[in-house]
């Protein structure tokens, strides 16, 4: 089972967006939690080899930068993980999901201009000689909190 | 405006905020910004919502969130809004999206739901199907059951 320290609960849960723009932000934040900036640090540091932080980075919203698709094909099963890595091997591949349907390759496109996404949606069907479905965005709704954790051991 | 400096920093940013005292510093030398230029573009960005959400960005399975479902409902135009508007309200729902129908998957909402396990999601959906009324709408529910990929976007300069 996962231990995690109240700290490291607190950083989980309270700092997926807000956080500090400013010379020094995780002494920032441990001002604010009440502990030393090597405090967080080390405990930053240890969510991430235990692979419970995916980084700390940043949500760009789809088609404010470039242009963005989510795209899904259909692959046999026997096939799947090819295609998979083929297409991983694109830079403008951001996530890429298998799910259970028939339709069972989800992944997102982002590149700078709708010319350069088609290319790679073209490229990717003559390589794997499936054709690629796609969903551009029409909408966001936007969700304001953050998804809350319950970090209970259970 | 955004400038072409901005897409080299958000590459960095998607690589990941460096875990150190001065993170904005490390990033900055890498493309030939000073820490307060990094400070000040990132937060151009943000007011501006090109950045949407800056901080910590968890990886829900290793956290005990292994189900995640993606539903896709098709939903009389009109009411879109609407609907997406009351399945936000379920704190459950992580993401809704309009999306084109096609002949071959006439679906255009999209939603998502993280869950501990693949019971708790399939009753998490059976009580938004349930108090948004969409009994008698066409759905498909999709659990992921592999991760290939998942990394910020890679953008590059022009």
């Amino acid at each position: 089972m996962l231990e995690l320290s109240d700290l490291q609960k607190k950083l989980l849960n309270d700092f997926q967006r807000n956080f500090p723009l400013t010379p020094k932000p995780y002494a920032d934040i441990a001002k604010q939690l009440g502990v030393s900036e090597n405090d967080v640090l080390n405990a930053l540091n240890e969510l991430d080899e235990k692979q419970c932080i995916s980084r700390i980075g940043a949500i760009i919203p789809p088609n404010q930068i470039g242009v963005s698709t989510l795209a899904a094909m259909s692959i046999p099963e026997n096939d799947i993980e090819r295609v998979a890595a083929q297409i991983n091997q694109y830079t403008e591949v951001n996530h890429n999901y298998e799910r259970e349907h028939v339709v069972n390759l989800w992944f997102v496109l982002i590149a700078q201009n709708a010319v350069h996404l088609n290319n790679v949606i073209s490229s990717i069907e003559n390589e794997t000689s499936y054709p690629v479905l796609r969903f551009p965005l029409i909408k966001e709704f936007f969700i304001d909190l953050s998804f809350r954790l319950d970090l209970a051991n259970d | 405006m955004i400038e072409n400096k901005d897409y080299l920093l958000l590459a960095q940013i998607a690589e990941g905020l460096p875990i150190c005292s001065h993170p904005y510093a490390i990033m900055g030398e890498k493309i030939g910004l000073s820490e307060a230029q990094v400070i000040e573009r990132l937060t151009y960005l943000q007011d501006r919502g090109m950045i949407k959400r800056l901080g910590i960005i968890v990886k829900h399975a290793t956290l005990g969130y292994r189900a995640n479902a993606m539903i896709v409902w098709r939903i009389p135009e009109a009411d879109i809004d609407f609907v997406a508007q009351e399945m936000l309200k379920f704190s459950f729902v992580t993401l809704c999206y309009q999306r084109p129908m096609l002949p071959e998957w006439p679906y255009n909402l999209y939603c998502m739901i993280h869950g501990k396990n693949k019971v708790t999601v399939e009753n998490q959906l059976a009580q938004l199907i349930e108090q948004c009324g969409l009994e008698t709408i066409e759905k498909q529910i999709l659990f992921s059951s592999r991760c290939f990929k998942q990394r910020g976007a890679v953008y590059t300069a022009n």
